[in-house]
């Protein structure tokens, strides 16, 4: 039973909440309109309405993008894993003690100040258009290939360093637990380090997959008819711009459920520990 | 007399300008128990650490069953598996269940097949009352659960020489009873032990030895009686004394 004090407590939390939904929807809507009346009412607005927003050309150009579309996504689950082994690797390396290893650590080290600076597009044309310029047989011509190749350089520069992150926020104490049973180094990074890294570093490695997916988009500047070159073309023929829009509006729909399987992913593994 | 188990001789460990231990000489022979006590800061855990090549020391020698281990010519790796340490903040593995967190140095380092591994520490379990916890993970753990795991963990590979760092120092009050309980019963079954503490009752049962460390040195090492009963020196009196007029004693 509760009493009675607490029942009227409940009730005034109640209202409270009630009053804040109110203020919520009331603010949305007035922003709503103000932003509805500011595009609507500006002079250019019916000329990119017609030529960003026409429903009936997105409608015609939908298949040729989502084909386009298919091939991204195809380039993203390829580079998505490599990235993440290479990345491991590299992390992994710059963490190696001991004078042997300095050439390796030295070598990961340049690699990422070396890949984690250069603009993307740099790389790409770098590869795309250096690699096959060589003449050398055996190098790929496919622009697909080497788009992807150029996305895997930058952006395996990138994930090493975030889960180089996670490897140093494991805190010294884990670290001596597991050598103190007697593992060695390598054991210790498998079995201790990297599993509790992997899991603190998965929101931040999530989002860097995210910008992976738009900017596998960019493979289209080596002549790859992806969502973004197949919006080009459409839109060339259309004499419209609203194959991109609708190429855009398909990237952001693929970003969605990545952000959601990041929140899940961490959910369960925090209720597995019980933290 | 047989060789000791655990030998320090002249040890010196420095943190920047600081000595924290200024010349430490310790044996510690089979089946003996010896407790550590002195201030935060004498350097009781460094001593510990030490023994354990966890640190690396700046003088003076650290010798398993008469082996030089200090040496860095000898692999640490090995001469640890010959010691367990427990730590004063437990540090469980949070990734791994009870019964893994236990099983994974006989199985990765001993090479001992998980399912025996996984008997043996169910039988390890249960003789540290958790038998039904060993698909918990630690963080679902109160500490002195946590702590009892720990040393579970640190008996799985049957080692020569436990090593304790101040084991209860992190546990509520009314959870310390139960972690001393096991250490009091693996004292009972003649193991080796260094137990840093600030246990005062605890160290009087129990110790076959009790060292007072001060300032990095250990000033006083005898029987808990003495040690703790009639100390000849000054500093360990003084020591005490606060102990006492903090109802630990």
């Amino acid at each position: 039973m509760t009493s009675e004090l607490q029942r009227e407590r409940l009730a005034y939390k109640r209202s409270r909440a009630r009053r804040s939904t109110g203020v919520a929807l009331l603010s949305t809507v007035v922003l709503a309109v103000a932003l509805w009346f500011a595009v609507r009412g500006a002079p250019g607005w019916p000329r990119v309405k017609q030529s960003f927003f026409s429903l009936d050309t997105a409608w015609r150009t939908l298949p040729a993008v989502l084909e386009g579309l298919w091939l991204n996504v195809r380039v993203l689950v390829v580079a998505e894993v490599v990235i993440l082994v290479l990345a491991l690797g590299i992390a992994a390396l710059r963490t190696l003690r001991g004078p042997v290893w300095f050439p390796l650590r030295a070598l990961a080290t340049g690699y990422v100040d070396l890949f984690r600076g250069l603009p993307l597009i740099i790389v790409l044309f770098l590869v795309g258009f250096g690699l096959p310029g060589l003449r050398l047989s055996g190098i790929p011509n496919d622009p697909v290939l080497l788009g992807g190749i150029a996305l895997v350089l930058v952006y395996s520069a990138y994930v090493a360093e975030v889960f180089r992150a996670g490897i140093e926020s494991i805190h010294p104490s884990q670290l001596a637990a597991a050598r103190s049973l007697g593992l060695d180094h390598r054991k210790t990074m498998r079995l201790v380090v990297l599993p509790q890294a992997v899991r603190r570093v998965l929101p931040a490695l999530l989002n860097d997959f995210v910008a992976l997916q738009k900017d596998c988009g960019l493979i289209s500047v080596l002549g790859a008819v992806d969502a973004v070159r197949a919006a080009q073309i459409q839109s060339a023929g259309a004499y419209n711009f609203t194959p991109y829009v609708v190429a855009g509006l398909l990237f952001v729909l693929l970003a969605v459920p990545s952000g959601r399987l990041a929140d899940w992913v961490s959910r369960r593994a925090a209720r597995r520990q019980g933290a | 007399m047989s060789e000791p188990v655990l030998r320090v001789r002249g040890l010196v460990k420095r943190y920047g300008a600081t000595t924290v231990l200024d010349g430490v000489d310790l044996d510690v022979r089979e089946h003996e128990v010896v407790v550590l006590i002195g201030s935060s800061g004498s350097g009781k855990s460094t001593l510990l650490r030490c023994a354990n090549l966890l640190e690396e020391i700046d003088d003076g020698q650290v010798l398993l069953d008469g082996v030089d281990v200090s040496d860095p010519r000898v692999d640490a790796d090995v001469a640890r598996r010959a010691m367990g340490i427990v730590f004063q903040a437990f540090n469980l593995f949070p990734h791994m269940s009870v019964l893994d967190n236990v099983t994974l140095a006989p199985r990765v380092v001993h090479g001992v097949a998980r399912d025996v591994a996984n008997e043996k520490a169910r039988d390890l379990l249960a003789r540290v009352g958790l038998a039904d916890k060993a698909g918990a993970y630690p963080d679902r753990l109160s500490g002195g659960q946590q702590q009892r795991v720990a040393i579970a963990r640190a008996l799985a590979y049957e080692p020569r020489l436990l090593l304790f760092d101040e084991i209860t120092s992190a546990l509520d009050p009314e959870l310390v009873g139960e972690v001393l309980a096991l250490v009091r019963e693996l004292a009972g079954q003649g193991r080796t032990i260094v137990m840093a503490t600030h246990e005062m009752g605890f160290a009087k049962q129990v110790a076959d030895r009790v060292c007072f460390l001060d300032g990095g040195r250990l000033l006083e090492s005898g029987p808990p009686e003495q040690v703790l009963g009639d100390p000849v020196h000054e500093r360990t009196r003084q020591f005490l004394s606060r102990v006492i007029d903090a109802g630990r004693l």
